[in-house]
Formats: C-alpha cells, sequence, structure tokens
C-alpha cells in the first residue's frame, strides 16, 4: 500500500537519524591552541548576582574575555555529562564538590597543575589534581531565634533524632551539601552509626525541602524550628533585609560530623588542556584579591592561607575534618543509596 | 462540526505528520536510550524504593484534582462569558485570560510569601489549579460562542429543565473543547515542578530534579521521567477515547446557528465571583508579594535598564520563534487529526502530546544530546531554542488546530477542488484563511507559555543570552527578591499580551443578536 511506503520511509529516516545521534563517536572539541586567544567559555554553577563582579574583575586586571553559562551545579553537571567532550566549556565552576568529582570520574577534565593545587590546603581541595577548591561553606543549623537560644539549640546533630525534635527539623535530602554531611557521619561514625541516625531523622517527622535556601525561609518565617544548611546563605539572605530583621539564627557546630565545610571548586575541561586562559582564570580563582572578594561578598571561607575568616564565622580549623575526600563518587552513592533505603530520596 | 472524512490521508500529508511527530519524539527516544543504558535491574531496583509509589501516587492525585477543579471553574467562567448578559463582557474576559501569563513558580512564590505555612498537597492544588483555569475558560467560551443554542430550546419544548437542556444540547457541542482543556490541564500538572517544589509535595518532576541534582545518575532520572511518559501516555489515550465517542454521538449543528443570552439577575453576584476571584487570586496576590518586597529589600542591587531590555527582547523573539515552531510541527498533526480517522492517525496525535507531560529537564536535556550528535554546529544558538519551545509546546497548537480546521466545512474544501485547485492550494486558499484565528490562538497561546519557560532554557540558551525568566530564576536564586521584582513584573506584562489577545480571539461563527433570540 502507497501510503505505507511513505509511513516507512518517513519512519525509518527519523529512526535512522536518531540511531546516528545515539551511535556517533563523540567528536574531541575544538582544543585552544597553546597561546590563548583572549576569550574563556565558562559554566559557573554559582549566581550571576555574586560572581558576575568578580569576572568582571578578571576581564578587567587581565583583559580575557569571559563568556559565562549561569545555571545550578546539578544542572551543568547533568549538561556536561550529556555533552561530553564536546562541551563548548573550559572551565567549570562549581558549587560543590560532587558535581566536579562527577566530571572528573566521567574522564572529562584535565588535572591542575601542581603548582596552583599546591596553594589550597589537603582536606578542601582534590586528591588527583583533577579539580581546586576555591572557598569554603560550613554545614549549620539554622534555628528559630524566637523559640529557641543558642543553649537549647543542640551542638552535635545526633540530638535531632529525639522524639522531642519531631516534626520541628527541616532539610534538603537532595541537596549536594547535605549529602557530603551524611557521607562525613559514616566515615568518622561509622556505617551502622550513620544508617541509626538516617534512619532516626527520616522517622521523626522530618520537613522535606528542595534546597538550602527554602530550609532557610522555613525557618526564618516560624514554620520549622531547627533547619540544616550551609551558612552562607544566612548571610546572603540577611544582606537583603537586614540582620536585624532576621529570624533565623546560626549555631556552628566545630567537631561534629554535622558541621563539616565542604567547598565549591574549579576544573579545567580537557578541551581546554594548557589553555593559558584557564589557568590564568584558575589562578585568579585562588589569588587574594579573588579569596577577598569571597569573603566580602559571598561571607564564604577563603581556602587559601593566609586570608581572615569573614566577621563572626568561627576560624576554619576548628571545624575541619580533614579525613574526607568531599568528592569521592563511590561513597556519595551509598550515601544516596542510605538516604533511599530510608525513604528520604 | 464537519464530520470527517473516511477516505486515506494524503501521502504528503501524512509524511509531513509523520517526521513532525519524529521530531516530537525526541524527548521520548532520549529516554529510551537511558533507560537502555540503565539495564533491566536497575529499572527494578527503583520500583523497589519505598518513595516510588508513593511520587506516582501523588503525581496522579494531583493530576486528577487540579483537572477536575479547572474543569469545575472554567466550564461555569466559560458559559458567563460566552452565554449570559454580562457588562463589560471583554474586561470579563481579558481578566480570565490572564493567568496565563504567570509562571507557576511566581505563583507559588507569591503565595508562599504572603501565607508561609501554605505546603503540601492543598497548596499545589490550590496554586496550580489557579493559572492553568484559562486552558479549559478559553476553548470553551470559543466553542460556546461558535455552537448554538437551537437544541437547548427543542429540548426546553420537549419538557426538559434548563440543566438537562444544557446537557442534551449544549454539552454536547463544548465537550470536544471541555476534553481539550482537561487534557492541556492534566499534562501540565504532570510536568510542572516549580509551583509544585516550592510546597514540598513530593511528586515525580521533584523527584526527577533532584535525580538530576544530587544523584550525578541520569539513568535514574530516565526512569523516573518514563514512569511519567506512562502516565502521559494514559491521559492522551483516555481523552481519544472519549473525545472520539463525542464526535460520534454528535453529527453535526442542524439549522442556523442561534444563541440566546442567558439573563443573570439575582445570580449576577455568583457569577462576578465565579468570574473574578480565580484570576485575582493567580495574578494580583503574587504581583503584590513581589511589589511588597522590593520597598523591604534593604539593598537593591544595581538594576540596569539594559539588562532588561535586553532580556524582554530576547524572551519576545524566542518565543514568537518557538510558536512559529510549533505552529509549524502541529499543522499536519492538526490537519490529519481533524479530517481522517484511523489508528495511524491516534498514535501521531498521541506520540505529539506526550512531550508537555515531560519536565522541562528532560526535554532540555534530550536537545543537547540530539543537536549535538545532529547538528552541532547550531548548538547552543537561538534556533535550537526555539525548535525545542516548539517540540516543548507543539501539543498545546494540535488541539487548537485540530479544533479550527474541523469546523471548515469539507464541502467548501470540495468545491475548490472541483475547480481545479490542488491540495495544498485549497488548503491554503479555503481552509487556512478559515481556520485563521484557530491557528493564531494556538500560536498565541505556545508564545504565552514560552515566555515563561525556564529549565529547558537554561540549559540550551546561547552562552550569556538572558531571557526574563532566567533573570528572574537569577534573582530570587539568592534572596535577591528586590532585584527580582521588576524582572517579575515585567515578565508578567509581556506575557500578559499574547494572553489578552488571545481572550479577544473569536471562533467566527453565527452570533446573533440578543434581540432575534
Amino acid at each position: 500500500m502507497r501510503s505505507s511506503r511513505v509511513i516507512a520511509l518517513s519512519a525509518g529516516l527519523a529512526a535512522a537519524l536518531t540511531l546516528a545521534a545515539c551511535t556517533a563517536n563523540p567528536e574531541a572539541a575544538e582544543s585552544t591552541s597553546t597561546a590563548g586567544d583572549g576569550s574563556l567559555t565558562v559554566y559557573a554553577g554559582r549566581s550571576e548576582s555574586l560572581i558576575g563582579p568578580l569576572l568582571e574583575q578578571f576581564t578587567e586586571d587581565t583583559g580575557i574575555e569571559v563568556d559565562v553559562r549561569y545555571a545550578t551545579s546539578p544542572e551543568l553537571n547533568a549538561l556536561l555529562l550529556e555533552e561530553g567532550e564536546r562541551t563548548p566549556a573550559e572551565v567549570f565552576l562549581s558549587q560543590d564538590a560532587g558535581a566536579l568529582g562527577s566530571i572528573a570520574n566521567a574522564g572529562l577534565v584535565s588535572p591542575i597543575p601542581a603548582e596552583l593545587a599546591g596553594l589550597i590546603p589537603a582536606g578542601f581541595t582534590s586528591d588527583d589534581d583533577s579539580w581546586i577548591g576555591v572557598t569554603g561553606r560550613a554545614r549549620v543549623i539554622a534555628y528559630d531565634g524566637e523559640h529557641l537560644t543558642t543553649e537549647t539549640v543542640p551542638d552535635t546533630v545526633d540530638a535531632l533524632t529525639a522524639p522531642e525534635w519531631s516534626g520541628r527539623v527541616a532539610f534538603a535530602p537532595g541537596n549536594a551539601s547535605f549529602q557530603s554531611f551524611i557521607t562525613a557521619l559514616r566515615v568518622l561514625e561509622g556505617e551502622e552509626a550513620a544508617a541509626e541516625w538516617v534512619d532516626g531523622i527520616a522517622a521523626n517527622a522530618p520537613i522535606l525541602t528542595e534546597n538550602n535556601l527554602a530550609t532557610l525561609d522555613l525557618v526564618n518565617s516560624g514554620q520549622a524550628d531547627v533547619g540544616l544548611i550551609n551558612h552562607y546563605y544566612w548571610f546572603e539572605r540577611a544582606a537583603e533585609v537586614g540582620e536585624q530583621n532576621m529570624r533565623a539564627q546560626l549555631e556552628f557546630l566545630p567537631g561534629d560530623p554535622g558541621g563539616i565545610v565542604n567547598v565549591s571548586g574549579a576544573a579545567i575541561m580537557k578541551g581546554a588542556a594548557g589553555d593559558p586562559d584557564a589557568l590564568a582564570f584558575i589562578e585568579y580563582l585562588v589569588s587574594e584579591d579573588a579569596q577577598r572578594y569571597f569573603v566580602e561578598e559571598t561571607f564564604e571561607y577563603p581556602l587559601l592561607p593566609g586570608i581572615d575568616a569573614p566577621d563572626g564565622l568561627p576560624a576554619l580549623d576548628s571545624l575541619v575534618n580533614p579525613e574526607l575526600d568531599l568528592a569521592d563518587l563511590e561513597s556519595l552513592e551509598q550515601t544516596q543509596q542510605l538516604l533511599a533505603d530510608a525513604g528520604l530520596l | 462540526m464537519s464530520p470527517t472524512r473516511a477516505a486515506r490521508p494524503p501521502r504528503a500529508l501524512l509524511a509531513a505528520a509523520v517526521v513532525a511527530c519524529a521530531l516530537a519524539a525526541i524527548p521520548l527516544v532520549y529516554l529510551l536510550v537511558r533507560v537502555g543504558t540503565a539495564g533491566l535491574d536497575d529499572v527494578f531496583a527503583v520500583f523497589g524504593r519505598p518513595r516510588v509509589p508513593v511520587l506516582i501516587g501523588n503525581t496522579v492525585l494531583l493530576a486528577a484534582s487540579v483537572t477536575l477543579t479547572t474543569v469545575a471553574i472554567g466550564v461555569p467562567s466559560a458559559f458567563l462569558l460566552a452565554r449570559a448578559r454580562l457588562r463589560g463582557r471583554a474586561a470579563w474576559a481579558v481578566l480570565a485570560a490572564l493567568p496565563l501569563a504567570v509562571p507557576s513558580y511566581l505563583a507559588a512564590y507569591g503565595w508562599l510569601a504572603a501565607l508561609p505555612w501554605m505546603q503540601g498537597f492543598w497548596a499545589a492544588w490550590f496554586v496550580l489549579s489557579l493559572v492553568t483555569v484559562p486552558y479549559v475558560t478559553l476553548p470553551v467560551a470559543a466553542a460556546l460562542r461558535a455552537g448554538t443554542t437551537g437544541l437547548d430550546d427543542v429540548a426546553r419544548t420537549l419538557g426538559r429543565g434548563p440543566l438537562a437542556a444544557f446537557r442534551l444540547g449544549t454539552w454536547p457541542q463544548i465537550r470536544p473543547a471541555v476534553l481539550a482543556g482537561a487534557l492541556l490541564v492534566c499534562l501540565y500538572t504532570l510536568s510542572d515542578f516549580g509551583g509544585v517544589a516550592l510546597f514540598r509535595y513530593q511528586v515525580l518532576t521533584t523527584a526527577i530534579q533532584q535525580a538530576y541534582g544530587a544523584s550525578f545518575n541520569r539513568d535514574y532520572a530516565a526512569i523516573l521521567a518514563s514512569l511519567l511518559v506512562l502516565l502521559a501516555v494514559a491521559v492522551v489515550i483516555a481523552e481519544q477515547f472519549a473525545r472520539g465517542r463525542a464526535a460520534r454521538q454528535f453529527g453535526g449543528v442542524t439549522g442556523p446557528a442561534r444563541q440566546r443570552r442567558v439573563r443573570l439577575g439575582k445570580w449576577s453576584a455568583p457569577a462576578v465571583a465565579v468570574l473574578a476571584v480565580p484570576p485575582a487570586l493567580a495574578v494580583v496576590v503574587p504581583v503584590t508579594v513581589l511589589v511588597v518586597r522590593l520597598f523591604e529589600a534593604q539593598t537593591l542591587r544595581a538594576f540596569d535598564p539594559t539588562e532588561l531590555i535586553a532580556a524582554t527582547g530576547n524572551t519576545v523573539l524566542l518565543s514568537a520563534g518557538g510558536a512559529v515552531v510549533a505552529v509549524a510541527l502541529a499543522l499536519p498533526i492538526g490537519i490529519l487529526a481533524a479530517r481522517y480517522r484511523g489508528r495511524l492517525v491516534r498514535a501521531i496525535e498521541t506520540t505529539g502530546y506526550l512531550a508537555l507531560g515531560l519536565p522541562g529537564i528532560v526535554v532540555g536535556l534530550s536537545l543537547v544530546f540530539f543537536s549535538l550528535a545532529a547538528v552541532p554546529a547550531l548548538y547552543q544558538t537561538a534556533f535550537v531554542l526555539a525548535f525545542a519551545y516548539g517540540v516543548l509546546f507543539m501539543p498545546k497548537a494540535i488541539g487548537g488546530i485540530r479544533g479550527a480546521t474541523a469546523q471548515v466545512p469539507t464541502s467548501l474544501e470540495d468545491v475548490s477542488r472541483t475547480l481545479g485547485n490542488g491540495r495544498l492550494r485549497t488548503w491554503w486558499l479555503v481552509t487556512a484563511r478559515l481556520a485563521r484565528p484557530g491557528i493564531a490562538a494556538a500560536a498565541l497561546l505556545v508564545a504565552v507559555t514560552a515566555m515563561k519557560e525556564l529549565p529547558a532554557t537554561l540549559l540550551l540558551r546561547p552562552t550569556g543570552t538572558d531571557t526574563l525568566a532566567t533573570e528572574l530564576w537569577s534573582r530570587t536564586d539568592v534572596s535577591a527578591y528586590g532585584a527580582a521584582a521588576p524582572y517579575a513584573v515585567t515578565l508578567l506584562l509581556v506575557a500578559a499580551v499574547p494572553a489578552f489577545l488571545l481572550s479577544r480571539a473569536r471562533a467566527g461563527a453565527g452570533e446573533l443578536d440578543e434581540a432575534t433570540a
């Protein structure tokens, strides 16, 4: 029948196209020559309003134009994995180490030169120089300042599985920083203790949110008494509405797995290996100027030794848990399985 | 409504429809590939997760309840707009269409800021219903305007009451429009992320986003998305089944169209409430909250008007491009579905609708995959983004084009053919001209939705290009609500333009003056 022949032809064309797409060998991205071409493509998993001025300063100082693609780190991670070696990105600036580890694991990065990588202390950067840490963010407890005080708020997360906290604790189980914290719990207290905590908190009627900001909003509006977030979200919000108007207050957790420091970092993509523009950018991120910028504008911890932490924050060394590889993906998958089994993911 | 032909569809039309369908199926092929790489073990492991049945249950519950609510509000609203004696009818029509301009994430954010204790199923149901009512109101109002009350009158003379007369006479005329609108609402609710996530209601889309977010394992996300596609397939097939029966029951309008306007009398106040309250809640509350936050903000980050203008320009151009692509893709499918029947036609139509049930991030990633493989030179250009909008929102155009084409009598086309015009020329001279209002309405609907789109835009836009939606997102992401307010207001104003035009769209055909009724 003639119409069916036409249908078969068109369907065959469509199928052929998609098959070609599936089996096509990825071509290597055009690599820039050893002489920089004066422009850099960056995928930034951070907010434009926060780091935009920093990138403009970089362009002013070095004359290198920067094309920035802004999205969330998870979306950029999915995008980079999808693009593979054909990515136009030359540098990936990520808000969490897990995304960097994921890209490194897929073989899409080129190593950071040793002299740059060595600037950041171990424990805050990759083990194998596949990415470099740029800023630190401490896990904290945000608590409702109208109902609780710093004495009544626990200074260890273990206490939150007690029945008195039922229905009062909020966190984002899908958030990379929360999952790093669970991984830290597993490493520092052992698998059994961590599983007990996860089951305990899941049975304690937790308030599950999408991200740290939503968690902070809940505490700030009195909908939750306690929230597990990263410290700098509080300062971001305080800068917008005024510190005196913040209902939520922060409790740091020195020495407790609940208070670990996650890092944001950057990686050079494989296609930009040896590109002097990319190296200049990485160098700039860990330079004193940029580190001070992060302290003043985003209230994060600087990772370059010798730069002072933001005012009012406990010193970085009091919070550190150095036995942790923040980008260990295998470990991350086990953490996610643990959370999934408890019904949280 | 004209009867459909029994003949086979012409080959060219069928081929065009199949190509359009294949392009629209790119996200589905992508999902198949990803699920394929996952392997059977992983697929079964996913179903073993305690949360998955909860997610599926929540998703179905939300979709069903929102659909029923919008039909319950939309049909009476449409009736009031089209058949009741109403002062300031044009203004009410505009108000009814206005919620189209409000993105679900913006409405949710506004309500959450106003009532911080809003959360869970009721909050998600409430906000999603508010912003999707126009999807039912507009097509049903158009169908009512194009219909006739003659059959109602016949039923009354036979002794039936007014409600029974409505059920017997008018309902069969508007049932396809109600079903089409309900289908769009249902698919939209299945695929929505922003509005639901803010209220912490766990559905498949929030889990998919989380899976892409922290799992770094795209296979799990793809499996969840496939579940969503299965739900969408079920919904689309159900609508086709229901619509099929409607067409069989109701052959065509006999006699000239006549319409009698209904006096409201003591029902005036409730009528005004039905027409005024949902749009007001959908539009006024978020805007007010944003403006209040604007004044509360201590640090208004530097506001750059050129950024706003550039973003506005990009939004308008990209959504116009998306509308063109969507209409181009939907035309063959819509014409095919309007004029011809059969399993193949139904299959093509079903496939065309499925992308609407998927969250934007899945469609975005599928187009990254496809464009890098097939047309790498166009990757991260405006063309791919406009194409993405077209693929995403083509289903919204199919219903409108199908309805508009179905209303053109085939006898006119036959006359044109006997005068020696070929099929294409007939279509251009006769059908397209008469169906133009419906096609334009379809394009406007796609445009207004594309203006609000966020996740696929973030993935596919040319690096450095911003739309109003992405600018709004990048500011609210860091609590810079003061800086976000101008963008939110501009987005609402810009999207209100096609919504306004949609409210004035007329389907044509016999509206008699009430004096002759």
